[in-house]
Formats: structure tokens, sequence, C-alpha cells
């Protein structure tokens, strides 16, 4: 699994919004990192977003990695804080190709980094 | 399915010459037919169609399965839950692509609510075309997320031997539930190496459940043991998890009053002295009563539906409340509980049963006799239980016909909340009801599955006009396989339950709730070969309708209901379960008072309010 791979993004989408998430949501709340550690299919994106998606969960950011060899794959999710996140994580640990979830405050700088290398490909491709 | 044959009579062998008899290598649908007959599989309900033929000509070869040729892919869905649920082990249903898969859908989600291990087989477009718009394809892996436990979509002939092992561990193992496979056309006709055939991998079985926490069954042993006026809750959990003796022995040693969910109904058996039956929206008005009297509360293997707890917040407002079930998620996820406890129930029960202080040691006796006191004050009233041409009386009279061994399953709506209520269940895994779903066609179906597993059973489907229709076409099924169902209609010629809820809370108006013209189903069932009684024109009801429940095979018996005639007691959706209305012993007597803080003003009850209602 990977990041698509758009040749034209949505720029109308993507410039109104900060392109740098920082640790808190836009609603001030804070920020919480997901670590999910899931087997590398096609398929896994969807059941973790479905998820998020159909208990009205806004997912800030999302960035998939391979992780050695590429049967494993790392999902970070950057969601707000909320009550339900507790039993959302619960209900995460059930998907069958979820192999692990780990949670932590977000600190921002790892989503940061990433929001800076895609700000630069905007700049770069701005006009185009 | 256009299928394009080039006629070229000049090359190769003449046409009806025999071929060389040679091994034919086996190919992907063959591995599958082969996996399954591994896991035990010997019936299988489904509909064939261009992207699943691989998968039926290597049924019809290896000869080892029972096919069911459902009408309606929904139909062979239900048959497969039909199995499941009075086996418990995972049950099969195949269907095609397209509209084949999308007929699955309902099903499947109606197991996933009610956590029934079915595996789903569809077949799919050519991996080549998918994606494409291709005829019959849809992305039935996509939309059937969130309704299954899990799902695949089979890429290459490798990952079948993998995949169908994975599909029966995954349905089974933990809390069950469906798995979809979906497998494209070229993977079924992909050639299996001869050495993977001979040598399949082992059949997949549910994981050994999950040890509950030693600690938190200590901590809900002191719990109950200082409880004052404990009770048990049952759920659906206790009957998956083979828990119901265990729960049965753990309630009569402490002295626990038990309720049961819609799905745990039997659980208990009907009649022992410490079951108070279902709870919530159409529970026994002393059932509900006595809940919010209870200290400490023990829910074994539920997930605190609102059809049982009504409003939450309000449910057993002075109950510590201690939850055992094996899907983690579902603790704190309705309410916050004092005691959670991940695990198989069964585990949990066995552990904690010897912990527990006796019935005695407990002083148990003053609760059990106030258990008793609300239940004389407030018994569950069932007017006319003893003349078949009666809701209720259809119902009892029917039980009594059977033995203690029939498995009931129902339909949805007034007749399924009346048979949950008054059919004396005396074990588990004979109820078959859709819990979560409320699916109406299901009855007929499940029925037909259950025959299926259980054919020396007597089935009983209590079932009304509007569900019927909804599948009405598995009577052919039903007649063709000749199984052991009898379809006890109760026929108002309404969708009852939809206007029971106009009447009581909106104001009376009923709007697309009632048939304009009626259906003669015994001829409807006759034009099926299912044979028909009626018992509107019978001179001796009580008779025929035993002949009928005796004779083998399936049969139709009709009776005439009333339109206007409600389930009660009655919780109003969203309203706390001391709310009910109806369902007094005697018609005329004022409300018994309510909670004393009711004053539920955020829900419809109050459309109710002083009104006369007849039970
Ligand atoms: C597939 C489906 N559609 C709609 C409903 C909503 N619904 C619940 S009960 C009911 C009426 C059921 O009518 P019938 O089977 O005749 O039972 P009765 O209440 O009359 O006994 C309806 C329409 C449902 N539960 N399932
Ligand atoms: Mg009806």
């Amino acid at each position: 699994m990977s990041m698509p791979d758009t040749a034209t993004p949505d720029r109308q989408h993507l410039s109104p919004r900060p392109a740098c998430p920082t640790a808190v949501a836009p609603d001030a709340r804070p920020l919480v990192a997901l670590r999910l550690t899931v087997n590398n299919h096609p398929g896994v994106m969807s059941h973790v977003c479905g998820l998020f998606a159909r208990r009205a969960f806004n997912v800030e950011a999302i960035l998939c990695t391979p992780v050695n060899g590429g049967q494993v794959s790392r999902i970070w999710l950057l969601v707000a804080e909320d009550e339900r996140l507790e039993q959302m994580v619960r209900q995460v640990r059930k998907l069958h190709d979820v192999l692990d979830v780990r949670r932590r405050p977000a600190g921002g700088e790892g989503f940061a980094r990433l929001a800076e290398c895609m700000a630069a490909w905007e700049r770069e491709t701005a006009g185009q | 399915m256009p299928t394009h044959t080039p006629s070229r009579s000049t090359s190769g062998p003449a046409p009806g010459a025999a071929p060389a008899p040679r091994k034919r290598q086996p190919n992907g649908a063959d591995l599958v037919i082969r996996l399954l007959e591994r896991q035990g599989i010997d019936v299988i309900a489904g509909i064939p169609g261009g992207a699943n033929l691989p998968l039926y000509d290597a049924l019809g070869r290896a000869g080892s399965i029972r096919h069911v040729l459902a009408r309606h892919e929904q139909g062979a869905g239900f048959m497969a839950q039909g199995m499941a649920r009075v086996t418990g082990r995972p049950a099969v249903f195949f269907a095609t692509s397209g509209p084949g898969a999308t007929n699955t859908l309902t099903a499947i989600a109606d197991a996933k609510l009610d956590s029934v291990p079915v595996v789903c087989i569809t077949g799919q477009v050519p991996l080549s075309l998918v994606g494409s718009d291709a005829f019959q394809e849809v992305d039935i892996y996509g939309m059937s997320i969130p309704v299954t436990k899990h799902n695949f979509l089979v890429r290459s002939v490798e990952e079948l031997a993998e995949v169908i092992p994975a599909a029966f561990r995954i349905a089974a193992s933990g809390r069950p539930g469906p798995v979809l496979v979906d497998i494209p056309k070229n993977v079924q006709m992909a050639p299996v190496d001869q050495a993977v055939f001979d040598n399949p991998p082992l059949p997949g079985q549910p994981a050994p459940p999950p040890a509950p926490d030693p600690a938190g069954i200590s901590r809900a042993a002191a719990l109950l043991d200082a409880a004052k006026r404990p009770m048990l809750y049952l759920g659906g959990g206790v009957v998956a998890s083979g828990a119901s003796d265990m729960a049965v022995q753990l309630a009569e040693r402490a002295g626990l009053p038990t309720v049961m969910t819609l799905m745990a109904l039997g659980a208990m058996p009907a009649g022992h002295p410490l079951s108070l039956g279902m709870l919530g929206m159409h529970a026994a008005r002393h059932t509900n009563l006595l809940l919010a009297e209870c200290d400490v509360l023990l829910v074994a293997g539920a997930r605190f539906d609102d059809r049982a707890v009504g409003k939450a917040e309000r449910f057993c407002p002075q109950a510590t409340i201690i939850h055992i079930d094996i899907d983690e998620s579902e603790l704190d996820k309705i309410l916050p509980v004092h005691c959670g406890i991940t695990g198989d129930v069964g585990l949990a029960l066995a552990e904690l049963l010897p912990l527990l202080r006796t019935r005695a040691e407990a002083g148990r006796e003053a609760w059990l006799t106030r258990v008793e006191e609300c239940r004389r004050r407030h018994p569950f009233v069932m007017p006319g239980a003893d003349d078949p041409r009666t809701p209720y009386g259809l119902i009892r009279c029917a039980a009594d016909a059977v033995d203690h061994d029939a498995i009931v399953a129902t339909d949805v709506g007034q007749h399924q909340m009346r048979t949950a209520q008054a059919y004396p269940l005396r074990g588990p895994r004979r109820w078959l009801t859709s819990g979560g779903l409320g699916t109406m066609g299901f009855g007929l179906p499940a029925a037909i599955g259950a025959a299926l597993a259980r054919p020396e059973a007597t089935v009983l489907c209590f079932t009304g006009d509007g569900s019927l229709q909804m599948n009405i076409q598995e009577l052919a099924t039903a007649a063709e396989e000749g199984v052991n169902v009898k379809i006890l209609l109760a026929d108002n010629n309404a969708l009852g339950l939809v206007r029971q809820q106009q009447e009581l809370f909106y104001e009376g108006r009923l709007v697309a709730s009632s048939y304009r013209r009626k259906v003669d189903f015994a001829r409807i069932a006759e034009g099926f070969g299912v044979p028909a009684v009626d018992l509107d024109a019978s001179e001796h009801p009580l008779r025929d309708l035993a002949d009928a429940l005796r004779a083998p095979g399936p049969c139709l018996i009709r009776v005439t209901v009333p339109a206007g005639a409600n389930v009660y007691p009655m919780v109003p959706p969203g309203a706390d379960n001391l709310h009910m209305i109806g369902g007094e012993p005697e018609p005329g007597d004022a409300m018994p008072a309510l909670s004393e803080d009711d004053d539920d003003s955020d829900t419809h009850a109050d459309a109710t309010g002083g009104r006369h209602v007849h039970a």
C-alpha cells in the first residue's frame, strides 16, 4: 500500500487549509496520533477508514508506510481527542488485518515534517 | 453470461469421439469444494450464475455436498443462518457476482448484528475485468466491509488454500460473525497443483477463547456476594459460547433472578423459578420493575441494545454493573460499567461460580420473596391463550402440540414479539429470530435452514403476512426439499407493528401500514406445493392445528388476527424501561404508577398519556 500518487492534486481542496497539522484539531481539541500495524493488502485502508467514517470521526491526517519488505504496513492516523476514542481503538483492534494499535498525544513533529514535504510539492507545482 | 463457441468442424477430434480417460487436473473451484468438505460442510444453499459456474461444476463433480437451490440469494443467506444458529458451526452459501452478490447483503448484515458464523462465497468476474464495470460486476468486497466480520477478495489460486480455512476460523472465533469470500472466475478455473489438492491445509478451527482476567472475576464475585438485590442478565453470547447450563447453575447457586435478551431466550428454560423472561421493550411488567430495583447486575454476553435497556442512562439506576463479554469493544460502549471482564462467557461464569456465596449464605430469601410478590402483582397477561385463533393462542397451542425440542423461528413484527413473550422455550439453539437487524423475511428461509441441519426436529415458523411476503418464494424450496417446517401465519393483513407505533405515537394516523387487498395465502402455499390449513374455516381448530403439526413435511397454518390487537406492555422507543404502556392484569384498571421521577418529556410517550389501552 502506498500514498495515492495523484498527478493533478485537487488544489481547491488543499489550499484553504494550512498544510501543516498542528497538535490541536481545528476545534482546538488536542490531537492524538494512532499507529496501526496492519497486514499489507489493498483492502486494509478501506476497513480502517470505514470505521472512523461511520462514527463521524474526522481524521486530520493519514499516512501509510511499508515496514520491512512490505508484508506489513504502518498506518498513521491523526485524530482529535474524543471520549469515544478508547472504544474506537478497541473496534480498530478487532479488525482482522490490524495487528497492533498504539496511541500517544501528537506532538505534531512527524506529521509536520510530512506537511512540509507536501507544502514543497504544492509550491513546486503551483501554476501547473 | 453469453458464451461464444467457435464452430470449427474440420480440425480437432471428431465430435462424439470419447476422450481418452485422463485424470483431469484439479482447479481452484475443485480445491474450494475440497476445503469445504474438510470443514465438515454437508449442505450449501445458493444460486448459480455465470461467475460461480466453475464452483457449481466442481460441486457437481464432487457429489459430496448437498446443494439446496434457493429462490433468492437472501433466502440462501438466511438458510445458512438457520443452519449456523441451530448447530453453532459456520454454514456456507453461494451466490454469483453482481446481483447475486448484492442480494446476499441483507442476510450478511443480519448475521453480523446477531453474531452468526456464516461464510458467503461469491463468484466474481475474472480479475482482469475487476474494476472495469464488466457485466455483472459489483465491488462486493467494498460493499460488504461494514457488514462482515472480515472479507476477502481472492487474487490468486495459491491464496485459496489459505483463505478458505481462514474464513472458517474467523467466522467461528471469538465473537462469531459473517465472512465473505469473493472469488474471481479465473481463480476458480486456474489449475491447482495435484500435490496441494491431495494434501490440502488443515480445516480452519475456532481459536481457543481468551481466558478472562482472574482479578476481574474476583472483583465480580465480591460485588455479587455483597449484593442485596442482585440479578443476572443473559445475552446471545451465552448461547454462542455454549454457556447456558453454566449460567443456570450460577443463577441457582447464588439465587439470582434472571432476565434474557431476545437473543438469549431459551438459555434459561421458560418456567424455571428464577427466570423472569425477556427484558426491555416488550418485557413483562414485573421484569422491568424488578430490574429497576436491583443493586448489582451481572451482564453476560450482551451488548445493552436499546430495545433491551431502553434509555441507557436510566437503566437499572441503582445497580453496580458487571459486564462479561468476549468482545472488548462492547465494554463501556453504551453504559460505563463498574467491572468489565473481557473473555469467553462460559469460561468466566465457570470461574465465577465456585467463588460465589450460595443463595443461603448470601441471604437472598428476602429479595426472592420480593421478586415473587412483584411477579404476582404485575403478571404477564396473555389474553386468549387457550384459543388457537387468537394471536397468543396460536403460539401457546402450537407449543403445546409439539415436543420440547422443537425449533422456533420467527419473522419480524407483532407476531415475533408475542412469540418471544409467550413461547415456552426449553433450551438454547432452538430459537431463531432476527434480533439486531429485525429483518422481515428472515423466518421462512431460516426455518428451512434449521430443518436442513436438524431433519429430526419439528421447526415452527411464526410469521406475519408482511414478513412472509418478503421471502415467500422460498415456499418452493421448502416443498422441493420436503423440510419439516410448519409456517404459522398470524394474518392481520397489515404491517401490525408499524400500525401499532402509528396508533400509539403518531396520534393514530395510520399511513401505509395496512394492505388494501387480501392475499389468499392458503392458495399461494398450495400453488408452491405446500399444503395449507386455514384455521378460520376449521370446526375443530385445536385438532386441525395438532394434525397439521404432526404431519411430516412443510405446511402453512393460517389464522386471521385483528390488526388492532397491539403487543403489550410496550416501552416507547427512547423511553426508559419503567415507562411501560399497557399489559395490566385487568383492562379498565388505571395505569399503574410509573417510576417516581417519570418525567420523560423527550419521548413520544406523552401521546398516550392516560389513554385506555387493552392488553
Ligand atoms: C425488511 C424490513 N422492512 C421494514 C421493516 C419495518 N417493519 C418492522 S415490523 C413491520 C411489519 C411486519 O408486518 P408483519 O410481518 O405482517 O407482522 P405483524 O406486525 O403484522 O405481526 C415492518 C414493516 C423491517 N423490520 N424489515
Ligand atoms: Mg401482519
